[in-house]
């Protein structure tokens, strides 16, 4: 059912948009751009040029960008016991961001790793954020609850936005630039930016799928988990290690968009119930289907102008966010 | 064996369990005792490896805990928690599963046949079958606990840790744990340490007590040494007495609360203006409940009864269910039954004595009403003939004190040797053997304590209240028989 949903989601992101390609088509061309045999004959060559050269990259880091946000989400929520829990909210994109940003300031571009300062910069800032954001919450109450993370997140998201703000009106030329950047975009960049993301995102997508069954069990508390055999310290540092590389690669490409981890994982627990073996999966495939069909809405919309993708998933997240807040404080209080 | 050595450890730097050395051997229920902030927690986090001990060591079998890998230790130790969290909906059996966490092997963790064999039998011990597809968040406290044992179970360890595992749980199912968990514990040679803090729960299922105070060990012993009256009160700080408990070889405590004190005050005496005598009963009503020892048809036994109900019946009286008869009679007539103590006799009750009896500060208020028709001599066994008449002597004897246990039956001996002497000096005859009287078939006893005012710790005869008794019983006894046969011999 996810995959299917991704499938339809991946043929309609390429086929419509201002130019629309006739679903056929879009399938003709895709299929040619899997197995070479397959004959592009009938085929407008506009389309051709249209689908593998604009949509197709657009939509494949849409998914992979939805994909990593979403797994990412699923397994902060699992680890912090918290459905709450997403890397926005914990301030880990806003930390990403923040090296972003530093890379764009300074131009940077450490030796070696060249195109991949921005990812790397992004993944170490969110690392970074991410222990900070919960070494202070742990300060503030050794049992670390729900409300104290999310504020924490919170307090850490305003502050490093705020850096970004005074970086912003330090600039120059570069604003423009940043700004693009900042606002959440998966569109005009290319097929190089799916290079910098794919591999961060194999890697960390592997990671968490092999800690599954320590999510499950980490998800009834650490003492819990260490009383089931887990081994608590270290399988929570590869965990937020894996989730910070998969959101700081997301925002090193896209800029930060929201709510797609806190949205996604709580939808497919919903559907397919919390077990993280099959969740983690079902959250990437569903997290990027999600992803690729808002990026189709910000664009065609109120086509020709294209809106942030950023505000597609805020309008249907922030809701989300709000309801499932109200559940979790009813069924304390219940 | 698990061996706890000279283990001290807390949080940050802070002991706060000092230098605790205990041994659990297997198929042995260990209980911790404590007051709050006794370490009863920090122990069982030191043993279950949460925390680290800063000094000490604690191994199994000679092996150090410290030497296993998480893995290798959840395989030896389980913990059930006071309540763990679940903030998702996963479902009974994926809950219990997860105890076979340690027991997979590999990169992914295949479930096999042992796993799947070993949950669905923890399934089964703890009636947790039935509710395997149902999400724990919509299960109840009780449910969800034994959910969490299976968890613990499914580890199949050696040592089971509990932390208060009956808090939150109602008496039937801190009953029923506990007794799955003494069961297990011989079956299978699981070493069960659990923290307690009920006291009597502690003592009546734990093979042996470990009792904390300030992070060091009071006593480690048998429930029946460590429960002592003297030690609970200094270790939690408050008023309770120990009592046996009525059908297992165990102390029970029981709170004293601070009311009864207050009580004191007012002295409440028993005397006769507390009796109603009419033809149909003798009613004594108390505006306290006083502590009774008695051999009537309902109360009987110890307790404490504020109403006392001597009934006449006719001599034809008879019924199979007399105890069922008397309750609905003394309900009928606004007595509660739990708060009666009721007797029976066939004597007219116009034939009754009672009278109160003063000696310093010590004072009784003795009744009785007596017929000897029925009387026997205890002492010959051997009888051919048992020929039923009518005639019970009912002795009630009231004391304004606090009498001990031992009080109440030294009453009790003392009453009943004068009963014997006065049947001897009257010359009642037992009509089947000939020879003197002892009582009759019937005969019931009532003593009766305030519980107030003055201390009685004995009542043999030598004793100021013995000597009370003695004179209340033989007086009021000689003169309610001889009523009684003047009363006979004006009829015939």
């Amino acid at each position: 059912m996810g995959a299917s949903f991704l499938l339809l989601a991946i043929v309609l992101g390429i086929s419509l948009g201002t130019v629309k390609v006739p679903i056929l088509s879009t399938i003709q061309i895709l299929l040619a751009q899997l197995f070479p045999f397959v004959s592009l004959d009938g085929v407008d060559q506009m389309h051709v040029n249209i689908v593998s050269n604009i949509r197709l990259p657009r939509v494949i880091l849409a998914g992979l960008v939805g994909a990593a946000l979403a797994i990412a989400g699923a397994a902060f929520q699992g680890l912090l016991r918290n459905p709450l829990a997403d890397p926005y909210t914990l301030g880990v994109s806003s930390g990403a961001s923040v090296g972003a940003v530093v890379t764009l300031f300074f131009q940077l571009s450490l030796p070696v790793i060249g195109a991949f300062t921005l990812p790397v910069l992004s993944i170490l800032f969110s690392f970074i954020t991410i222990f900070l954001v919960l070494g202070f919450a742990q300060k503030i109450e050794r049992s670390m609850r729900v409300e104290t993370i999310i504020l924490t997140g919170i307090i850490f998201s305003s502050f490093l936005g705020a850096l970004i703000s005074l970086m912003i009106a330090l600039t120059g030329e570069e604003l423009r630039q940043i700004i693009g950047w900042l606002l959440g975009s998966v569109s005009m960049r290319g097929w190089v930016y799916i290079k910098i993301i794919l591999p961060f995102f194999l890697i960390g997508s592997a990671i968490l799928i092999c800690n599954g069954k320590e999510l499950n069990a980490m998800s009834f508390g650490e003492e819990r988990a260490h009383h089931l055999g887990v081994n608590v310290q270290r399988r929570k540092h590869i965990i937020l290690m894996a989730g910070s590389m998969l959101t700081g690669s997301a925002v090193a490409v896209s800029g930060t968009i929201g709510f797609v981890g806190l949205v996604i994982p709580h939808l497919a627990r919903m559907l397919w119930g919390p077990d993280h073996k099959h969740l983690l999966p079902l959250s990437i495939l569903t997290g990027s289907a999600f992803l690729i069909l808002a990026d189709l809405v910000s664009r065609t919309i109120i086509a020709p102008i294209e809106l942030p993708i950023g505000v597609i998933t805020a309008l249907v997240g922030a809701p989300v966010f709000a309801i499932i807040l109200l559940k979790t404080r009813a069924e304390r209080s219940g | 064996m698990l061996h706890i050595q000279h283990v001290s450890g807390g949080y940050a730097g802070q002991s706060i369990v000092k230098d605790v050395s205990v041994e659990v051997n297997k198929g042995e229920m260990l209980g911790i005792l404590g007051p709050n902030g006794s370490g009863k927690t920090t122990l069982l986090k030191i043993i279950s490896g949460i925390l680290p001990a800063s000094e000490g060591s604690i191994s199994i079998d000679g092996n150090k805990l410290s030497d296993y890998s998480p893995k290798e230790l959840a395989k030896l130790i389980a913990v059930l928690p006071q309540h763990a969290a679940d903030p998702f909906s996963y479902t009974v059996k994926e809950t219990i599963s997860l105890g076979r966490y340690a027991h997979q092997r590999g990169w992914f963790h295949s479930w096999s046949i042992e796993d799947e064999e070993t949950v669905l039998r923890v399934m089964e011990q703890t009636g947790t079958w039935s509710l395997q597809d149902r999400n724990i968040q919509d299960l109840s406290g009780g449910e969800r606990q034994r959910v969490y044992l299976a968890q613990a179970l499914a580890q199949e360890p050696r040592i089971l840790l509990l932390d208060e595992p009956t808090n939150h749980l109602d008496l039937s199912y801190q009953k029923e744990l506990f007794d799955l968990l003494k069961k297990w514990s011989k079956e299978c040679e699981l070493m069960v340490v659990s923290i307690f803090h009920d006291l009597n729960l502690a003592g009546l299922y734990c093979d042996r007590l470990l009792l904390l105070h300030e992070g060091k060990i009071v006593i480690e012993d048998t429930p029946n040494e460590v429960l002592k009256q003297e030690r609970i009160q200094t270790v939690y700080h408050t008023k309770i007495a120990k009592q046996p408990h009525p059908k297992v070889p165990v102390p029970q405590m029981v709170l004293l609360p601070e009311w009864e004190n207050e009580q004191v005050q007012e002295i409440y005496q028993v005397d006769p203006s507390v009796i109603h005598a009419s033809s149909e009963r003798i009613v004594v009503k108390t505006k306290q409940p006083l502590k009774t020892m008695s051999s009537g048809v309902i109360g009987s036994g110890t307790g404490w009864y504020q109403n006392f109900v001597n009934r006449h019946v006719d001599k034809t009286y008879d019924c199979s269910d007399h105890k069922q008869e008397m309750a609905h009679y003394l309900e009928r007539n606004g007595f509660l039954p739990g708060e009666t103590v009721g007797m029976m006799t066939a004597v007219k009750l116009e034939d009754v004595s009672y009278k109160l009896y003063i000696d310093g500060q010590v004072s009784i208020f003795v009744v009785v009403t007596a017929g000897v028709g029925n009387a026997i001599d205890a002492s010959v066994i051997d009888r051919e003939v048992f020929d039923y008449k009518p005639g019970t002597i009912n002795t009630w004897i009231f004391v304004n004190g606090e009498l001990s246990e031992e009080a109440f039956i030294q009453s009790i001996m003392t009453a009943t040797e004068v009963k014997v002497k006065v049947l001897q000096n009257e010359e009642v005859l037992d009509l089947n053997t000939g020879t003197l009287a002892t009582g009759t078939s019937t005969d019931s006893i009532l003593i009766a304590a305030t519980q107030k005012g003055i201390s009685i710790e004995y009542a043999g005869s030598f004793t100021q209240l013995g000597r009370l008794i003695s004179r209340g019983v033989f007086e009021c006894t000689t003169e309610a028989i001889r009523k009684s046969r003047l009363r006979k011999e004006g009829m015939s």
